[in-house]
């Protein structure tokens, strides 16, 4: 009988004996599948987001320079722009004027964002894809299109009508949802702020070298400041999604054990049925190889089969359902939320860790205690 | 012999290996396809001068996280407690917790 054949043989029995007691072993295939679904779901997600918000954000402001105020982030006068750039390396300084809305319509928090395009064009506006949905909230399901116009209430108390003159394109919801780009002269009449003031500064460098000496120098020429480096920016996006996904494995650790446990119990812990089987196959004369060979077809069958359906239950989950399971979770209060599909970026490493982390040791556990009872004489464990 | 179990066995193992497998191409091919929509994002963010990702806009440190500071969260009135989902999903900003030590 040739290897090959042999192994066949070998399987054909295995495949019998794991459909003999098939409720517990398809039990064991299912919940097994959950968790490398989940841990897999995790990981995708955390690795896609990461590498898409690093190439999204790789040309953002390269500083940005608030003014805090009694420990908060306060309007920064722009007679600070001269002496700013006048330190060596900066190329230029560009006030910069945003803020916070709540719609009390739809009880959403818009960013109001002034728009260089929109300078000489008061009483205009262009919105992000989830503000034309202000309405959608309601039971009319009433989008807001191009020329419709939205009320803003003013800091004084009087409410200034905006004309949609644009929608911001779908595929930027990532980073425009929420967006209202709007004229300088509409930004300071609804916040009331006044001329000479910016909500912060944004800062092009010359040498991307300079970054951290110029953040130094601006901080030293004017205290009240804190300067923001673009990979800041980045660390902080790499740190909210390892974090995230750091959230996520620990709400589930308790599940993970569980799962652990009862793997470990099934695939240690030979059963009265088992080993009678053990001591009936080395009766007729199986080697002691040939029933480790058989257990560890056994535990590779039940754990390749997990982890092959996990994963790919788990591509689909992230890539095709936009993360369906987990938007309750991100969501939370928010009532603009963007609408995103994310771009398939999955590490082989990252898929290769995962393999040896549950794959491997479930098929050593699985060989380990049938090695014990395919060594004892087939006698006793027959009578036990 | 046809329709032995291990036969089965082994053609459910090479779908399933050839799934895995289209699932790299796909991403690839994905990946390529959705490499001008990236590159638009990027440019949108580089146009309007962007600093964040819009994924939470139910609070102000989680809709724009790099630009908040440490008591942002906690400054709705004394003894203000951060109350917001997005708050415990989002970390605390590294460079925050650097100037904390410094």
């Amino acid at each position: 009988m040739s290897a090959i054949e042999k192994q066949r043989h070998i399987i054909d029995f295995m495949l019998a004996s794991l459909w003999r007691r098939k409720g517990k072993n398809l039990s064991l295939v299912v919940v097994y599948t959950f968790v490398i679904f989940l841990l897999a779901s995790v990981m995708f997600f955390a690795h896609a987001i990461k590498k898409e918000a690093a190439l999204i954000l790789r040309d953002a402001p390269e500083i940005m320079v608030q003014r805090l105020v009694a420990g908060r982030q306060g309007f920064i006068p722009e007679s600070y722009i001269d002496s700013i750039q006048r330190i060596k390396g900066v190329q230029s300084v560009t006030p910069r004027l945003w803020g916070y809305y709540y719609d009390g319509q739809s009880g959403a928090n818009y960013t109001l964002m002034v728009n260089a395009d929109l300078k000489d064009r008061p009483g205009e506006i262009i919105i992000g894809k989830g503000v034309t949905l202000r309405r959608a909230t309601t039971e009319d399901k009433i989008i807001t299109r191009k020329n419709d116009s939205i009320p803003f209430k003013t800091y004084d108390g009087s409410y200034l009508m905006l004309q949609v003159k644009g929608v911001l394109p779908a595929a930027s919801e990532l980073v425009t949802s929420d967006l209202v780009l709007v004229s300088e002269q509409d930004f300071r009449k609804i916040f009331s702020v006044s001329k000479d003031h910016a909500t912060d500064l944004v800062l092009e460098v010359r040498n991307d070298k300079e970054l951290s000496t110029i953040a130094a120098k601006i901080t030293q020429l004017y205290p009240d400041t804190r300067p923001i480096l673009r990979n800041e920016i980045l660390r902080t996006y790499d740190a909210v999604f390892d974090w995230r996904a750091g959230v996520i494995i620990v709400i589930l650790a308790g599940a993970f054990f569980a799962f652990i446990i009862l793997a470990w119990d099934k695939a240690t812990g030979l059963n009265a049925e088992e080993k009678r089987e053990i001591g009936i196959l080395k009766a007729i004369g199986w080697e002691t190889s040939d029933i480790l060979l058989m257990k560890f077809w056994e535990g590779a069958a039940v754990s390749l089969s997990a982890f092959l359906m996990g994963i790919l239950s788990a591509y689909l989950h992230i890539f095709f359902t936009a993360s369906a399971l987990f938007a309750p979770v991100l969501k939370g209060w928010s009532v603009l939320y963007p609408d995103f599909k994310l771009t398939p970026f999955i590490s082989a490493y990252e898929i290769a860790i995962l393999f040896f982390l549950t794959v491997i040791p479930y098929t050593v556990a699985t060989i380990v205690p049938s090695w014990r009872s395919a060594t004892i004489d087939p006698d006793s464990v027959m009578r036990t | 012999m046809p329709g032995r179990k291990s036969d089965l066995f082994f053609i459910y193992l090479l779908v399933s290996t050839l799934l895995i497998g289209l699932m790299f191409v796909h991403a690839g091919v994905r990946e390529h396809l959705d490499m001008p929509l990236l590159q638009e994002r990027a440019e949108i963010v580089r146009v309007l001068g962007l600093s964040d990702l819009c994924l939470f806009t139910e609070a102000r440190y989680t809709r724009h996280p790099s630009l908040a500071d440490l008591g942002t969260p906690f400054q709705d009135h004394p003894m203000a407690l951060e109350h917001f989902p997005s708050g415990a999903l989002v970390p605390v900003p590294p460079h925050l917790k650097q100037r904390t030590r410094n």
